[in-house]
C-alpha cells in the first residue's frame, strides 16, 4: 500500500486549485453545526483556521500553551508578508512568486502546493486590510512594499518591523469575534500531548491543563495541528521559549509521516551569542538587508584587532572592507536567500575574519544608507529594530555597524501532508510551519506569514470540508472510548516516568547539551562522520537524561519543569530522526549543506538524480528503525537548474 | 563590548504556591552575573541554582523573549518591567543594575489580575474586553481589494502607534486605580483611525468600556503613569480619543 498519495489534482498548474475546489465535498450549514474541529496552536495558521472554520459554522476547540492566543510566536515575525499583487508594476505575477519560491526552496517543494500558495497570496492582503491591519502606506494612501531576499521584485507588505504582530492581532480579532459568538472555545494554558486515533481516524487529543496539572480528554470529528516549528531542538534559536514539537511528534508516533526533518533554516541576521548562560537568540529582520551592507575586514590583522577590541569598525576605511555578499553574488548582493547568506558568513568567520571577541560575527552596516537617505528615513523604516538592538547589546547601530551571526530560525520540515493538508492519519491535518509542504529546503523571507495565513484562511477551510462531508453521520465523539483511556494513560505514564527519575540535573541542562550536539553536527555544515557522531552522542545523552533528570515541584499542579521535561524528551527523539534524515540525504540543498557535496566554487551542489524527493519517515516503534518513504518531485512547469544568485 | 560582572545580587522574590495560598517574599543570593545577561536569563540561572538545591524554581511568565509577545510581566524594584524605559522585562539587561544591589520582584498587582502562582497572573480580563468588540466584524473572503480604500499615511502611522500594544498589562499594574483605559483605548483608537474600523466604532467603544467596567478595573484619573511605564510607549492621547469615541457613541443612543 502506498500511503504517500499527494492527491495532486488533475489539470494544468493554473487550473488545479479551481478544479479541486469545484469537485470536493461541501458540508451544508445545518450539518456544520454538528461537527467539532480541534485546532492546536493559535499562531497565524491555527488562529486563522480556527476563526475561519467557526465563521463557516463548525464548532471549534482551540488550544494554546500560552496565557492567550495572541502570544503565539507568529507575533515575533518582523519584516513582512509576500503577495503577488504587482502593485509596484515591477512585473510580479502568481507565476513569478511561485517560481521564486520553488527556486528559493532549492527545488525540493511540491509544484502544485506552491502554485496554490502564490494564487491565494493576494487575498490574504485584502483580508488583513479589511481587519484593520495598519500596513505601511505611501503618501497617496496606497499600500507600500519592500524587497526581501531571493526575489527580483518588491512584493513584501509590512507594518513597520512588527508585521507578524499586526497580522496575528488581526487574526486574533477574528478569533475573538467567534469566541464571543460561541463558535470557538479557547483552551489557553493547555498543552496538547497526544492525538487520539479511533478506527484509523483522528478523533481527539489529550491535553494537560498547565494551571492545574490535570490531564484532560477532548473529542472531535477532525484535528488540525498548527503547532509551529521545532527549531528549539537546538536549544538556542529565534523560537519562543515554549515552542516545541510535542504534539507533532506524538502525531508521528501515532502514524503521521514526518517530512524532511533535516530541513531547518538558519537565519543570517541574528544578534551573536554573548555567553553560555544565554537562553535564546534574537533575530534582526531580513528587511535590514535592504539598506544594510554586510562586510568583514579584507585584512586578517584588522579582524584580529577587532576580535581583541583594539580597533573600532569605523576606523577601517571602505577600501579595506570586504563586502563579501556583493563580491560573491553581484546579481542579488546583500539580498541573497538566507541559506546562502548564512553560509557565506560562516565561511568568512571560519577563515578567521569574524569581528567580535568570539570571532563569530560579521558587520551589517547602515552607514551607507544613512549617508544616502538620512538618519530619519532609516529610523522610520527600522526604528524599533535599532532600539531593540541597542537595548540588547548597548551599542548604537546608527553610529556603529551592527554585529550579526546566523542562528536557527525556521523548520521547513514537518508533518507530511497531501494537497489537502491532511497527514497520513485520516482526519488529522497539519498547517503552517508544522507541515513540510511549501518551502522545500529553504524558505524565502516573508513567506512564513504568507503560508500560515494561506493555509488557515483560504485552503484548510475548503479541504477539510471534503473530509467532514463524509463525517456528517458520525455523532459527537465521546471521550469515554477505550482509545481515549489508553491515550490518557500513555500521557500520564510518560510524564510520571520523567517525574519519578529523581536525578540531579534539570531539563534545561540536558536541553542545552542536546543543543550543542545538534549545532555542532547537524547545524550549518554537515558530513557523514559528524552525523554519525551526533547519533551516538544523542543516544548517550538521552540515556543520561532518563537516568539523571530531576523534575522538582508537584506532579498535579502548575509545574514549568515538568512541561520542559516532556518537551526535551520529545526533542531527543526528533533529534535522532533529523540526524538520520540528514545522513540519508547525501546532497546539499537549501539549508541542508553536506560538506561532501559542493561545487568547485564552494557552493552547494544538489543531486537531482538521487535526491529529488520528499523524505517521509514512518514511525515503526520504540526499538525499531523508522522507515523511509520517498515522494518523487516532478517539475513540469519549471526548468530545474542549479540555483545561482550570481 | 565587554560587560561588567555583578559579583553578588540579593533577590527578594514573591512566592505563592497557588491562587488560594498566602504568598510572601523569599530572599535569594545570586553571584557572578554578566551585565549582558537579560533579567529573565538571570532568573533562569537562579532557577538552575534552586533545582540543584532540590527546591522548586520560581514560576514566571515568558515566551518570545524579544519584547513582542507580551507574556512576560514582573514588577521590578517597584516598576513595571523594571528600571529601563521602553522595554519589557525580557529585554531588560543586568547592566542596568549595580553590584551588591537588592532587587525586589513582584507579580502585577491588580484585583483584575489574580495571581496563579509566584509571579504568574491571570490576564483573562483583557481577553474578555477584546472579545466584547476589539475587532472589525469581517468574515474571511468577500472583502475588497487591499488598495480599494486609500488610507492617509499619517492615519495609518497613528493607527500603527496604537496597534503596537502587546497586551502585557503594565498599564494596569502601574495605575494606582488599576485602570485598563490605556489598553482599551489603544484598540479603540487603532480601529477608529482606519476606514475599515470606523463603521462600528461607536458600538465597539461602548461594548469594550462596558466590559472593562464589569471586570473590576478602576477609573482613569489622568495621572499618565500608564504611558510612562508602557514598554511600547502607547500615548495617553489614545485615551482622549477613546473618550471622544465613547461620548459620540453615547450621544448617538
Amino acid at each position: 500500500m502506498n500511503k504517500l498519495n499527494a492527491k495532486i489534482p488533475e489539470g494544468s498548474l493554473g487550473e488545479k486549485w479551481s478544479n479541486h475546489k469545484a469537485h470536493i465535498g461541501v458540508v451544508s450549514p445545518a450539518n456544520k453545526r454538528k461537527l467539532d474541529v480541534i485546532v492546536v496552536g493559535t499562531g497565524l495558521a491555527g488562529g486563522s483556521a480556527a476563526a475561519s472554520l467557526a465563521e463557516l459554522g463548525y464548532n471549534v476547540l482551540s488550544f494554546c500553551y500560552q496565557d492567550s492566543p495572541r502570544r503565539a510566536h507568529s507575533i515575533a515575525a518582523q519584516g513582512g508578508i509576500n503577495a503577488a499583487k504587482n502593485y509596484q508594476n515591477d512585473n510580479d505575477s502568481v507565476y513569478r512568486l511561485f517560481y521564486e519560491t520553488i527556486k528559493g526552496g532549492d527545488y525540493r517543494a511540491r509544484e502544485a502546493n506552491v502554485y496554490r500558495l502564490a494564487e491565494v497570496s493576494g487575498a490574504i492582503i485584502d483580508q488583513c486590510v479589511a481587519q484593520g491591519v495598519p500596513f505601511a502606506r505611501d503618501y497617496g494612501g496606497l499600500l507600500d512594499n519592500r524587497s526581501f531576499g531571493g526575489a527580483l521584485v518588491s512584493r513584501t507588505f509590512y507594518a513597520r518591523g512588527q508585521t507578524g504582530q499586526q497580522l496575528l492581532l488581526g487574526c486574533y480579532g477574528a478569533l475573538n469575534r467567534q469566541i464571543k459568538n460561541g463558535g470557538v472555545k479557547v483552551y489557553s494554558r493547555h498543552e496538547v500531548l497526544d492525538i487520539v486515533v479511533i478506527d484509523g481516524k483522528a478523533r481527539g487529543v489529550i491535553a494537560r491543563d498547565l494551571v492545574t496539572g490535570k490531564i484532560e480528554r477532548f473529542g472531535a470529528h477532525a484535528v488540525v495541528l498548527a503547532t509551529g516549528g521545532y527549531g528549539n531542538v537546538f536549544f538556542l534559536s529565534t523560537n519562543a521559549m515554549g515552542c516545541n514539537v510535542s504534539a507533532a511528534w506524538q502525531a508521528y508516533k501515532r502514524g503521521a509521516f514526518f517530512g524532511n526533518p533535516c530541513f531547518v533554516q538558519i537565519h543570517p541576521t541574528c544578534i551573536p551569542v554573548h555567553g553560555d548562560q544565554q537562553s535564546k537568540l534574537t533575530l534582526m529582520s531580513e528587511s535590514l538587508r535592504n539598506d544594510g551592507r554586510v562586510w568583514v575586514p579584507k585584512k586578517k590583522e584588522d579582524a584580529e584587532k577587532l576580535q581583541a577590541g583594539t580597533l573600532a569598525p569605523n576606523d577601517i576605511p571602505d577600501a579595506e572592507r570586504d563586502f563579501y555578499l556583493e563580491r560573491r553574488y553581484p546579481a542579488f548582493g546583500n539580498l541573497v536567500p538566507r541559506d546562502v547568506a548564512s553560509r557565506a558568513a560562516k565561511e568568512r568567520c571560519d577563515a578567521g575574519f569574524g569581528v567580535n571577541n568570539t570571532g563569530k560575527a560579521v558587520f551589517l552596516d547602515f552607514k551607507y544608507a544613512i549617508d544616502r537617505l538620512g538618519e530619519e528615513t532609516i529610523r522610520k523604516r527600522y526604528g524599533n529594530l535599532f532600539q531593540m538592538y541597542e537595548k540588547i547589546t548597548a551599542v548604537n547601530p546608527y553610529k556603529n555597524p551592527m554585529m550579526i551571526y546566523p542562528a536557527i530560525h525556521y523548520s521547513m520540515g514537518g508533518l507530511w501532508v497531501d494537497y489537502n493538508l491532511m497527514t497520513t492519519i485520516p482526519g488529522l491535518y497539519a498547517i503552517g510551519e508544522c507541515n513540510f509542504s511549501d518551502h522545500g529546503a529553504n524558505r524565502l523571507g516573508a513567506s512564513a506569514l504568507m503560508q500560515g495565513l494561506a493555509d488557515g484562511y483560504f485552503i484548510l477551510p475548503y479541504t477539510i470540508g471534503d473530509y467532514l462531508a463524509k463525517e456528517i453521520q458520525t455523532p459527537r465523539v465521546k471521550t469515554d472510548a477505550p482509545e481515549f483511556e489508553e491515550a490518557e494513560n500513555r500521557v500520564t505514564g510518560r510524564l510520571r516516568a520523567l517525574y519519578d527519575i529523581k536525578g540531579t540535573k534539570s531539563p534545561d541542562h540536558f536541553h542545552k547539551h542536546l543543543g550543542h550536539v545538534m549545532w555542532d553536527h547537524v547545524g550549518m555544515a554537515r558530513d557523514a562522520a559528524g552525523l554519525k557522531e551526533a547519533l551516538r552522542a544523542i543516544e548517550e545523552l538521552k540515556k543520561e537524561f532518563y537516568r539523571d533528570l530531576r523534575v522538582t515541584g508537584d506532579f498535579t499542579a502548575m509545574n514549568n519543569e515538568l512541561e520542559k521535561a516532556g518537551r526535551v524528551a520529545d526533542f531527543f527523539e526528533l533529534a535522532s530522526l533529523m540526524t538520520r534524515d540528514a545522513l540519508e540525504r547525501a546532497e546539499s540543498c537549501g539549508g541542508h549543506f553536506r560538506l561532501e557535496s559542493v561545487t568547485e566554487e564552494g557552493e552547494a551542489r544538489r543531486d537531482d538524480d538521487l535526491f529529488r524527493f520528499v523524505a517521509a519517515w514512518e514511525y515503526k516503534g520504540e526499538e525499531a528503525e523508522p522507515a523511509l518513504h520517498k515522494e518523487a518531485l516532478a517539475y513540469e512547469n519549471i526548468q530545474i537548474a542549479q540555483r545561482s544568485y550570481k | 563590548m565587554s560587560d561588567k560582572i555583578l559579583k553578588e545580587l540579593t533577590l527578594k522574590i514573591w512566592r505563592q504556591q497557588n491562587a488560594k495560598a498566602k504568598g510572601g517574599f523569599e530572599t535569594y543570593k545570586i553571584r557572578d552575573v554578566s551585565g549582558g545577561t537579560s533579567f529573565l536569563e538571570m532568573l533562569d540561572i537562579l532557577n538552575e541554582q534552586l533545582v540543584s538545591e532540590n527546591k522548586e524554581p520560581v514560576a514566571f511568565d515568558h515566551d518570545c523573549r524579544e519584547g513582542i509577545c507580551g507574556m512576560c510581566s514582573l514588577f521590578i524594584n517597584g516598576r513595571a518591567h523594571g528600571p529601563d524605559d521602553e522595554v519589557t522585562t525580557c529585554q531588560l539587561h543586568m547592566r542596568r543594575f549595580r553590584d551588591g544591589e537588592t532587587i525586589t520582584v513582584e507579580p502585577w498587582r491588580s484585583g483584575a489580575f489574580p495571581v496563579i502562582k509566584d509571579l504568574i497572573v491571570d490576564r483573562k480580563a483583557f481577553e474578555k474586553i477584546l472579545q466584547a468588540g476589539g475587532y472589525v466584524s469581517v468574515t474571511t473572503g468577500g472583502v475588497p481589494d487591499g488598495n480599494a480604500i486609500p488610507v492617509a499615511n499619517e492615519k495609518a502611522e497613528e493607527a500603527m502607534d496604537a496597534a503596537a500594544c502587546i497586551g502585557c498589562g503594565a498599564c494596569v499594574a502601574t495605575c494606582k486605580n488599576s485602570s485598563a483605559m490605556l489598553f482599551v483605548s489603544a484598540k479603540v483608537s487603532q480601529l477608529a483611525l482606519l476606514p475599515q474600523g470606523k463603521v462600528e466604532a461607536a458600538r465597539r467603544a461602548r461594548a469594550m468600556v462596558a466590559t472593562m467596567d464589569e471586570l473590576g478595573f478602576g477609573n482613569c484619573t489622568n495621572t499618565g503613569a500608564c504611558e510612562s511605564e508602557c514598554p511600547k510607549k502607547i500615548s495617553v492621547e489614545h485615551i482622549a480619543r477613546l473618550n471622544r469615541e465613547y461620548l459620540k457613541a453615547k450621544l448617538q443612543e
